[in-house]
């Protein structure tokens, strides 16, 4: 690493707050003279290399989705200068076209949609409430069966999954069916089993980020409303859910994202129709199928990657704060 | 999608929720109208109830009924450790339980080391938030839609005619032959885990930033009063101090890459030698008929992932002590 010092062009925020504060002057420009060591000129150079290596990829399969089919099969995307061409037909055909050799992804954004919502409230809502107990009632065991459901987060899914499948066909698959034969509307393979699981496989870590955050209200807010005659449901759904409104904002985020973007729990449990299967399971079968459909697959990739991509630009706090306390999730 | 399915769908998920808030609804009326004297316990099964019963049905039952399976064959009679015989001699599940390995011992290094350069070097520099914004991206999106990202930078087109895939267009640029790179082991391994690498980096470049900006500056410009150099700093003030943050950032990326499933699966499918575990688990369960030897293989990624368990429920009792 080369020491050669390059000239701060602007103050560093940190320096900057500090000196608008009138905090100590001479500390400002101490911390940021060893900035400004730190910050040299090869340091630059090597961070602007990993930030170009790491957008690249990305870069190139969007730049793609939006050429003709015949110059992303003949020409790299890099050459779009020499080879101008640009179209939104990639789109409208992999969301809209109703010929059975495309993708279709309409019904299948539909379905991430369907299964992401409920598969984020379900387990949030259970979530909060075993949360609140920990948190607020003694009971014996309390303890050491919490530290089950900490340790039950990180243990891998593939130990729950054939024995989840096996009772899911004995007892949910009846009613499935019954529930076909009332409302014929709904199809045979429908949500439930996939919303079930997530919500299973969601609740540990749901259970132990939140019960953090709720053991930290006030006890004296909890007990002012049990003195004024608060029901159990009205003290928790009226105190403590709203108190703890930033915690469960980053928490619906991480299982609203790992959700959307799962696709072990959707092909086990969601029978790969169209009626059920979400973006996830349908884009991986395209890869194995039409692994050389560049115009569909860039497309079709893109229209997967949007909502997570409008949540991570849009919600960034949240989103940072939900993703690393939930990174060893199952 | 037809107008009729499109209807479905919304009954369904308005349905759903709708029963959902009706069974809520009507645990907490049930609990309103109890006896007053057993209350404490009915509104203690009504919190923890639904969530403990599902933990067991969806977690801890499973788990017990998996770990007895591993034991048995494809019919359901128990054969002793014939499935973990079978896992140690088959020469391609061999290759899978190596290839895990070079997985766990790669991805958290690289990601570890690539991410805390990164964290430094971007540390305090003009358009920082930017600079970290486009490492951490990939965290956001699938690994599907990763495997698809990287599977277009590895296309292959014969050697002569335009290549489309820019890991093969620079090898052309440097007067070398397209290389078919998913199907041509053991590169092709490798090359999946620069996936996995590109998506964990931005996780511990996270982490770590907030650990290097938690070091004190007292303790880094009296390392430099002492006339140390900036590697001599780095080395011992702010290495000792996001110590905590490495083992965390390390152990979460290490559980990650062992449970890595989707981009093998996307990618490859396991296929040309590049299978770990936990896609063997899922071809042999759900696409060979072998539950007995899925079971066995999700039981050894169940040990793997064990020891990270164990420490990390330790730290969790320990923090709970000090409060």
């Amino acid at each position: 690493m080369s020491t050669t010092p390059i000239v701060p062009t602007t103050t560093d925020t940190a320096t900057g707050n500090k000196l608008a504060k009138g905090a100590d002057a001479e500390v400002g420009t101490k911390s940021r003279r060893v900035k400004r060591r730190l910050t040299s000129r090869t340091a630059t150079v090597v961070s602007l290399i990993i930030a170009v290596l790491w957008t690249i990829p990305t870069f190139g399969l969007f730049v793609s989705s939006f050429r003709p089919a015949e110059l992303i099969q003949s020409t790299g995307w890099w050459t779009i200068f020499q080879n101008p061409g640009f179209t939104f037909g990639n789109y409208s055909e992999v969301l809209l076209s109703a010929s059975q050799s495309s993708p279709q992804l309409g019904s299948y954004f539909v379905n991430s949609l369907a299964i992401a919502i409920p598969g984020t409230i379900f387990p949030l809502i259970l979530g909060a409430m075993a949360a609140y107990a920990f948190a607020w009632m003694k009971f014996r065991g309390s303890n050491g069966v919490f530290i089950l459901i900490f340790a039950l987060q990180i243990v891998p899914l593939q130990m729950a999954l054939l024995p989840l499948l096996q009772m899911f066909t004995t007892f949910l698959r009846p009613l499935q069916n019954n529930l076909h034969d009332v409302l014929p509307m709904i199809p045979e393979q429908n949500y439930l089993p996939v919303w079930v699981a997530h919500t299973m496989f969601g609740l540990p870590l749901i259970i132990f980020l939140l019960h953090n955050f709720i053991s930290e209200i006030p006890g004296e807010v909890i007990e002012a409303a049990r003195v004024d005659g608060a029901s159990p449901g009205q003290i928790f759904f009226r105190i403590v859910l709203p108190l703890a409104l930033p915690a469960i904002a980053s928490v619906a985020i991480f299982q609203f994202l790992w959700v959307w973007n799962d696709l072990l729990v959707a092909l086990i449990f969601s029978g790969g129709t169209q009626d059920v299967a979400p973006l996830t399971q349908r884009l991986a079968e395209l890869t194995g199928t039409r692994g050389q459909d560049w115009q569909r697959l860039t497309a079709a990739a893109f229209v997967s990657l949007i909502i997570p991509l409008i949540v991570f630009f849009s919600l960034q706090r949240y989103f940072v704060r939900g993703l690393l306390a939930g990174s060893t999730k199952g | 999608m037809t107008t009729a399915d499109l209807i479905g769908k919304i009954i369904q998920v308005v349905g759903g929720l709708a029963i959902f808030a009706a069974i809520v609804g009507l645990l907490f009326f049930f609990l309103d109208k109890a006896p007053k004297r057993g209350k404490d316990y009915w509104q203690l099964v009504v919190f923890l109830a639904p969530a403990l019963i599902l933990v067991f049905l969806g977690l801890i039952y499973p788990a017990i009924r998996t770990s007895l399976l591993a034991f048995t064959n494809n019919r359901g009679d128990f054969n002793g450790l014939d499935n973990f015989v079978w896992m140690f001699t088959q020469p391609a599940i061999i290759n899978t339980l190596v290839n895990t390995v070079i997985w766990v011992l790669l991805v958290p290094t690289v990601s570890t080391v690539v991410g805390l350069a990164y964290a430094v070097f971007i540390d305090k520099s003009r358009g920082e938030k930017i600079y970290k914004a486009l490492v951490f991206m990939p965290m956001a999106i699938s690994m599907v839609g990763a495997g698809i990202i990287w599977k277009f930078v590895y296309d292959y087109r014969q050697s002569g005619t335009q290549q489309i895939g820019l890991l093969n267009q620079v090898v052309v640029w440097f007067g070398g032959e397209p290389v078919q790179w998913l199907q041509t082991s053991p590169i092709n391994t490798f090359l999946l885990i620069v996936v996995m690498i590109w998506i964990q980096t931005g996780f511990a470049m996270v982490v770590l930033s907030a650990a290097i900006k938690a070091v004190p500056v007292e303790q880094l410009e009296a390392a430099e009063i002492d006339g140390t150099n900036p590697w001599q700093r780095f080395t011992n003030v702010t290495l000792p101090g996001i110590r905590g943050s490495l083992v965390v950032v390390l152990t979460t990326i290490s559980i990650a890459t062992l449970k890595v499933f989707d981009i093998v699966r996307t990618m490859t499918a396991g296929n040309f030698n590049t299978s770990v575990i936990a896609n063997e688990m899922y071809t042999q369960a759900f696409r060979a008929a072998e539950p007995g030897r899925g079971s066995a293989l999700a039981l050894v990624l169940f040990i793997l992932v064990l020891p990270i368990v164990i420490y990390n429920v330790r730290v969790m009792r320990k923090q709970r002590e000090i409060r």
